[in-house]
């Protein structure tokens, strides 16, 4: 995974709440295979309204997206996310996310930064006034920089550790490859397993 | 201090105790694998040169792409049908079961694990599913995990995981006549929103919750992410232990008594502490459908389309304008003169026998609505088949109904079976979200009662009002 450290580009008011990972990218883009390519499918049913956010420069060419309450409800898919990324934003700014959108978001690179609703109606006026304005979100420092204005934001601790430093979580997990084995050898012997395979014939 | 049901599952599972903000590494006792979120994870493994750690921990089956017609002959789609061969390869190459169409242990996979006996109380368990949630039914702490996670389960057969606060949904009082565990689950959502279990663990209890069967609480423990619970649970009980009695994968002899015995331990102490606590009286519920286009925006069958001046928070106010915009609903219709074209009874929500049951005993002997279609898809190939050895396929294809086999199907609409542009449906799924059913098709949430009703009179209803 890249490091985020500081980013700076042009945000993106999406003035929705409950905005669903059906919405982000509805479920005909899943079938494919691969992990890249996605940006396409990102928010396509409303890609086709012309006055759609994202049909208005200069908020096409946006790298941070302000969002409405309860961004990433419904599905685990984490192909959100990599709509997300594939078309070039890094981070989403919004005041509650679905909480596997945001387990997701931090797999795969994506900053979700947690802010209060009154930021966001301020980051969209603000957007909204100014359009092209650019935004600097710093994860150091957990800061939304607009304009002459800073906003705090939230972050788990641990997401933010590991984004700063671009780490692999399953290398991470494979430090502990004694406990897990430990853990297993002591694991009680009616727990079942799928193989070998019984069926009800 | 006593502990609550899931932070007694969660101890049991802790590899490594997280420390200085870090989470606990916890140990999956079982992952389910569908097509959809598991190429690029097994693509992961390949390209970092990891092996799956516990192919025997790891069950797969195909079931979100799957056709429900013709479902022997190659898949029509190609994109579908590389995304199942590239399941059937993943599996054959990493040493890990598959139920494949055709098979009779092929199905939802939320359906195919309780059923086999291998979702158990006190395990965890992941899949790439939102909907893994239904396992909680059991005891289990279950929850729906993203195409990384899946990859480092696969790997690992761990995962690292934050603690969620604990919250209890007190459900007390008897069901009134015709209300089912869709109705009461609908209800919540509509009164907590899609948000309110955000950051928390959900466990179900109460008479209600007790007096429910195991289908029953499996549909409440489904839709516990549609108001944004990472996972929801209900305490194991001689009903639980009945249910999993001689399944394929239950345990035997001394084994069994071991697992009743520390299944019996798996409830909350009385001096456990929640974060929060909602209390519900089932007495006053009625049978609830949704009109909007997020499963919190529901109202009782009885009720109009809500304006969205009746809506005090701004936020809920625009979500509601463009819902009734996207609905092409006016403010004021009763919900019981709303005319629908299709009616899907099926998914890991409702497909189980007991719906099935329920919407066939409704329509017996009655005629389908003239100008609606309605699909039965049941949610496995052995529901398919009990049912058929009960008779309910002849019910459902002499009131008209098209008698499918198994597989999400119309709930997600990822198959062939969806809406058209415009078309309404009553659906016993999930989730209501724009262009969920097919694209601009627009989904009204309902219980198999309403849907079978429904589906005699071409207007939302109930059985009691045939």
């Amino acid at each position: 995974m890249e490091k985020f450290t500081t980013h700076t580009g042009i945000g993106t008011p999406l003035r929705r709440s409950n905005v669903d990972t059906d919405q982000i990218i509805p479920a005909v883009y899943l079938k494919r295979v691969t992990r890249t390519g996605f940006e396409d499918g990102l928010f396509s049913a409303w890609r086709n309204d012309p006055s759609f956010v994202l049909n208005t420069p200069p908020y096409d060419k946006g790298t941070i997206l302000v969002a409405g309450s309860d961004f990433g409800t419904g599905s685990s898919r984490e192909h959100a996310v990599w709509a997300l990324m594939d078309y070039g934003f890094r981070v989403v700014i919004s005041s509650r996310f679905g909480d596997i959108f945001k387990g997701n978001s931090g797999k795969a690179g994506l900053v979700t930064a947690i802010v209060p609703e009154e930021t966001v109606e301020a980051l969209w006026v603000a957007l909204e006034e100014q359009p092209g304005l650019e935004l600097t979100v710093d994860l150091e420092g957990r800061t939304i920089t607009a304009g002459d204005k800073v906003y705090d934001f939230a972050i788990d601790d641990y997401t933010r550790y590991r984004l700063l430093n671009g780490l692999d979580d399953i290398s991470l997990t494979l430090r502990h490859a004694d406990e897990i084995s430990a853990f297993e050898a002591a694991r009680p012997s009616f727990k079942p397993a799928a193989l070998p395979a019984h069926t009800a014939g | 201090m006593g502990r609550t049901l899931s932070e007694k599952v969660w101890d049991d599972h802790v590899v490594v105790e997280g420390r200085d903000g870090e989470p606990d590494l916890l140990y999956i006792d079982l992952q389910l694998c569908h097509e959809v979120t598991s190429p690029q994870a097994f693509d992961g493994l390949r390209l970092a040169g990891r092996k799956v750690r516990r192919p025997d921990l790891t069950l797969a089956t195909e079931d979100h792409n799957t056709p429900t017609l013709n479902i022997l002959s190659p898949i029509e789609d190609p994109v579908s049908r590389l995304q199942v061969d590239t399941l059937r390869k993943n599996a054959a190459e990493f040493g890990i079961r598959i139920h494949s169409l055709g098979d009779k242990d092929q199905g939802v996979v939320h359906v195919v694990g309780p059923q086999l006996g291998i979702t158990q109380p006190g395990m965890t368990i992941v899949c790439g599913d939102s909907h893994t949630s239904t396992h909680g039914a059991f005891g289990a702490l279950a929850f729906g995990i993203g195409t990384s996670e899946v990859e480092h389960v696969l790997a690992t057969q761990t995962l690292p995981q934050g603690k969620p606060k604990k919250m209890a949904v007190t459900v007390t009082g008897a069901l009134p006549e015709g209300v089912t565990a869709k109705d009461l689950i609908l209800t919540h959502i509509s009164r907590i929103g899609t948000g309110g279990g955000a950051g928390y663990i959900a466990e179900y209890r109460g008479d209600t919750i007790e007096n429910l069967s195991i289908e029953g609480r499996m549909t409440i423990c489904n839709m516990s992410i549609e108001w944004g619970a990472r996972a929801g649970m209900v305490a194991p009980d001689a009903k639980t232990f009945e249910y999993l009695k001689g399944r394929p994968h239950a345990p035997v002899g001394e084994e069994w008594d071991k697992a009743v015995a520390y299944w019996s331990t798996l409830k909350s102490d009385p001096d456990a502490v929640f974060d929060k606590e909602v209390v519900i009286d089932a007495t006053t519920l009625t049978p609830f459908v949704t009109w909007g286009t997020n499963p919190g925006q529901g109202v009782g069958l009885g009720g109009t389309v809500p304006s969205p001046s009746d809506f005090t928070d701004p936020v809920e106010r625009a979500a509601a304008e463009r819902a009734l915009t996207y609905m092409d609903l006016e403010p004021g219709t009763k919900m019981r003169d709303i005319k629908v074209n299709t009616v899907f009874l099926g998914s890991c929500t409702n497909g189980r026998l007991e719906d099935l049951r329920l919407a066939a005993e409704v329509l017996q002997g009655k005629r389908i609505a003239d100008g609606v279609r309605m699909l039965v898809v049941p949610g496995s190939a052995r529901v398919r088949l009990q049912a058929m050895a009960e008779g309910l396929d002849k019910v459902f294809t002499e009131f008209g109904a098209e008698w499918r086999e198994a597989g999400c199907s119309m709930c997600l609409g990822m198959n062939p079976d969806t809406l058209s542009p415009g078309e309404r449906s009553a659906s016993t799924s999930n989730r209501n979200f724009e262009g969920r059913q097919g694209k601009g098709g627009r989904t009204h949430l309902v219980s198999p009662a309403v849907a079978a009703a429904t589906a005699v009179t071409g207007t939302l209803s109930d059985p009691s009002d045939l």
